[in-house]
């Protein structure tokens, strides 16, 4: 068997290089075919009516005048008369038409009468919840009470941040083609391995009958991992459509209300510390919604990082409400539960009169990664200059810019998923890797290349990947940060077990035994004696004519030390805020990001650039805003569901420790991790800047300004 | 004249010359809409009281338009936006529809010199005008900067930074750090690649200048 392990730091030729992306070109000229480029011959397409109530039930539907209109081939009733809808943008029906514009044509011709019911679509106020609201139990750990009592200082807080929405570029949807017993599909997707089975059983066809295929898809961040209702529709309008595909995405409305969202958390929270800064007690009640599911928050959660709190009282409270569900959204939860927490320790440091680096440092034996934090906390706190910048809370000198500084924490596993590899060595000399995986815009592609090329002593052009189709030896969904991890272990054994074979082949002819044998410079060669080589073509043609084509997996219970999980995280901000404006400008945000082995560092440190403006978007301006006098969403465009602009970022600056003694625990997962501190230290900073806590996210001039009047939240 | 007839009022255009003013586009734009509509429901009436069925409510027509120096003939409605009719009717589809409102520019393409949303200008509109889209600009050393800086990762929202940043260098060949913002802000990341895409265009204005220190 194969020695699988990373090759040495100092010994790797294509491994750990800064190397741009390999689909960079393709993307970057216009040239790579999304799904939603893609128009077999003979797409028509599909448009979906949705619901404009919040909670309604179908009283009658009237389809005729679509169906007669020219052009339309098939009209789908999603709600029968009858059917009780639950939020806003449902799916009421479909239609398929020669063009788009016809499609949408005939959605308005469709009759629907709706019987209004009641609805509830905000839940930052509990109170007015009633029965929507779902208590999920106590958990106790110590004495809370007596020790909030015996606490030296004891702050008390509320705080709240937004459902916002995954807003992918790309929206959801799909092209289908269904004839005969076959289907063709080209979804857009973060799990080509699995989404083809999904349809599958949706249309209620054998797995097998399913082909998935997919180059490239314009963002998921956790929202695209099932076939969905509208692939199922869009598969059963080509039946219907004398099996010509019919390309359905979601229009943009579509996709911020019903195609995922990360749900909000609202919280009270009480906690004490001894005079010194010790944290002695946590006691929290959040809330939050995820739609009609409510949404649920897994007590370990909190308080987020400093887990180890002697005692803590944790509630939460599910509240349903008549919105789009919800979806994975990039470290799902985590970022939600690091503001909570990190926003109440910021405000129980203050009240200690103490620096929240130094409280924050305190208390990190509370943490599962002590020395990880502490070291963390002091790298950040150098690259911002802390200890010269920050001041205590309230920017005391005069004129309307106050600046301040503010940290928090993130944690995240990120171990490798379950991912099978197929590599091929051709008697031309030419190698395949193939996995039913996925490049997210992580660099997926570019990294298992790099694996390959190391492993077989090749460059990276020798090396031919295919990933992005069902047919493909299954690979793991990409979330959870597990893609990294999972795909670069499976492509190293399978290669390592190709080459074994090569080697088996060639050892006669260089008279050495194959385990005596190795790939270095395009050459297989007698270890240490390079005399005695073969070229990589020369040795291949000794295959004759049967071409060597073997697996890998990784198994996630023993993953051989190739991938590992669990990593800290700290981030610091610096910001300006205008306190006649409201407006908050982020100056800077340092992000130090605990990491394994880092196959390609460029692409690494773009992971944790993406995700700090994801953390500046959700800080300043993220917020679907539902309106409870109509129940609709108020902002369900890009005009007003804001993301940041390039303008709006600041100077962002990233350490990733890349150390042998990190490299050693292997390749772990980054791209959730970084997104998670973002928000609270912007927020913390805001708070350091102005002097007041703004209780309720996003930073936007409304929430600063009605912070600084003393106004509770709305 | 009644109260709906009033709001149907198109209101005064922007004047030229002025520059592009986001208020005056969303006022004119709105007032566009409802004339849209109504007179969308009026040809409706109409095709249904002709008995309707069979009747193609607003119908197909041939144009011709200019794309990246080619004149190439289309079928459109005349609601068919140019990026549609791109994307839809032509399979050039580096443009990207996203927001389709005019917010986020990955539908971008220059227009006759000037950088566009290609989701706000009907296809009718765009006869005789010279349309530049992404796939026209061969090896442009704006590629190759984004590929180098990493100014991507899902790709989705890259062809439109592309066109906006071939744009500005166009126009400003040596743009200060402020100008890159500016000239870059009318396009939006959803994966958060802006780090990257500040850089490449900068290195990009230099490759144009004739090297790197030029």
């Amino acid at each position: 068997m194969p020695n699988y392990s990373w090759p040495p730091m100092e010994q790797r030729r294509v491994m750990g290089k800064r190397l741009a992306r390999l689909d960079g070109a393709a993307k970057a000229s216009g040239k790579a075919k999304y799904n939603s480029d893609v128009r077999p011959a003979g797409t028509i397409h599909g448009a979906i009516l949705h619901c404009p109530h919040a909670h309604c039930r179908v009283r009658s539907i009237d389809t005729s005048a679509a169906k007669a209109l020219s052009g339309v081939t098939s009209v789908r009733v999603a709600a029968e008369p009858g059917k009780e809808i639950m939020w806003p943008n449902a799916e009421i029906a479909f239609v398929a038409a020669r063009t788009e514009e016809i499609a949408r044509e005939a959605l308005r011709l469709i009759k629907v009468d709706y019987e209004v019911l009641p609805h509830l679509v905000r839940e930052e106020n509990l109170a007015a919840a009633g029965s929507r609201a779902k208590p999920a139990g106590e958990v106790v750990t110590g004495d809370p009470d007596a020790a909030l009592r015996s606490a030296d200082v004891v702050h008390e807080g509320e705080y709240g941040i937004p459902v916002i929405t995954h807003c992918c570029l790309e929206p959801h949807g799909s092209t289908v083609q269904w004839s005969g017993n076959k289907v063709e599909f080209w979804p857009s997707t973060q799990a080509i391995s699995n989404v083809g089975g999904d349809l599958a059983k949706g249309i209620e066809l054998a797995a097998g009958n399913v082909h998935a295929h997919m180059d490239y898809v314009g963002g998921g961040f956790g929202s695209k991992f099932q076939a969905d209702l509208w692939g199922i529709q869009a598969a059963h309008m080509s039946k219907e459509s004398g099996g010509k595909p019919v390309k359905l995405y979601l229009d943009r409305a579509a996709e911020l209300t019903i195609a995922g969202i990360r749900p909000s958390v609202y919280g009270k929270i009480r906690l004490g510390a001894k005079r010194d800064g010790t944290l002695v007690a946590w006691d929290s009640l959040t809330w939050m919604t995820g739609g009609m599911a409510g949404g649920g928050l897994n007590a370990d959660l909190l308080p987020y990082v400093f887990r180890n709190v002697p005692n803590r009282r944790v509630n939460h409270t599910a509240v349903a409400t008549n919105t789009g569900a919800q979806r994975a959204w990039r470290a799902p939860n985590h970022p939600q539960v690091s503001f909570v927490t990190c926003a109440a320790l910021d405000d129980l440091a203050a009240k200690l009169n103490m620096d929240p680096l130094d409280f924050f440092k305190k208390n990190a034996n509370l943490t599962v990664r002590e020395a990880v934090y502490v070291s963390q906390l002091d790298k950040a706190a150098d690259m911002i200059e802390w200890k010269k910048r920050y001041h205590s809370r309230g920017d005391k000198t005069a004129g309307s810019m106050k600046r301040g500084l503010g940290l928090a924490v993130g944690t995240w596993q990120g171990g490798g998923h379950a991912s099978q590899c197929r590599t091929n060595i051709h008697p031309d000399g030419s190698v395949e890797v193939e996995l039913g995986s996925q490049d997210i815009g992580t660099g997926t592609r570019t990294i298992i290349t790099q694996v390959a090329a190391e492993s077989l002593g090749l460059p990276m052009n020798a090396i031919k990947l295919n990933i992005g189709d069902n047919g493909l030896p299954p690979s793991g969904a990409s979330g959870g940060s597990t893609t990294v991890g999972g795909v670069a272990s499976s492509s190293r054994i399978a290669t390592l077990n190709a080459l074994e074979k090569l080697f088996e082949a060639v050892a006669p002819s260089l008279g050495a035994p194959a385990d005596q044998l190795e790939a270095v410079d395009g050459k297989i060669q007698v270890k240490g004696n390079p005399a005695k080589s073969l070229t990589w073509k020369a040795a291949c043609a000794k295959l004759g004519v049967k071409t060597i084509s073997e697996n890998g997996a990784n198994d996630q219970r023993n993953p051989r030390g190739l991938n590992a999980a669990g990593v800290g995280g700290v981030h610091m901000a610096d910001v300006s805020v205008d306190v006649e404006t409201g407006v908050v400008t982020v100056n800077k945000v340092v992000a130090v990001q605990d990491c394994g082995l880092i196959i390609n560092p460029k692409l690494a440190e773009g992971q944790v650039f993406g995700g700090v403006i994801m953390g500046i978007c959700a800080a300043l301006m993220e917020e679907r805003v539902m309106d409870e006098a109509t129940g609709r969403c108020l902002n369900q465009d890009m005009e007003f569901y804001k993301l940041a602009g390039i303008g709006d970022i600041g100077d962002i600056q990233v350490h990733m420790d890349i150390t042998p003694d990190h490299d050693k625990r292997g390749v772990v997962g980054l791209g959730e991790p970084a997104t998670i501190p973002t928000i609270a230290a912007i927020a913390n900073a805001c708070t350091n800047a102005i002097g007041v806590r703004v209780p309720t996210l996003p930073l936007t001039p409304r929430n600063v300004l009605n912070a600084l009047a003393g106004r509770r939240m709305a | 004249m009644s109260k709906k007839d009033t709001e149907l009022k198109p209101k005064p255009a922007p004047e030229s010359g002025k520059g592009f003013s986001r208020r005056g586009f969303l006022g004119t734009s709105t007032a566009a809409g409802a004339v849209g509509s109504g007179l969308m429901e009026q040809t409706a009436e109409a095709a249904q009281g002709a008995g309707g069925k069979g009747i193609t409510l607003a119908g197909e027509t041939e144009i011709t338009l200019n794309i990246n120096g080619q004149p190439r003939k289309v079928t459109v409605e005349p609601r068919t936006t140019l990026l549609d009719a791109l994307r839809d009717r032509m399979e050039v589809t580096g443009a990207k529809r996203v927001c389709d409102r005019g917010t986020c520019g990955a539908c971008s393409v220059i227009v006759n010199g000037k950088v566009s949303y290609g989701c706000t200008m009907l296809a009718i509109d765009a006869q005789g005008k010279r349309i530049q889209t992404i796939e026209g600009f061969g090896n442009h050393p704006v590629i190759n900067a984004f590929v180098q800086h990493d100014g991507l990762q899902c790709g989705y929202c890259t062809p439109g930074m592309v066109v906006a940043a071939k744009a500005l260098l166009d126009r400003n060949p040596r743009p200060s750090s402020q100008e890159i913002l500016e000239g870059m802000g009318g396009n939006l990341c959803r994966c958060g690649t802006y780090v990257g895409i500040k850089q490449a265009v900068a290195e990009a204005a230099k490759e144009l200048r004739g090297g790197r220190n030029a």
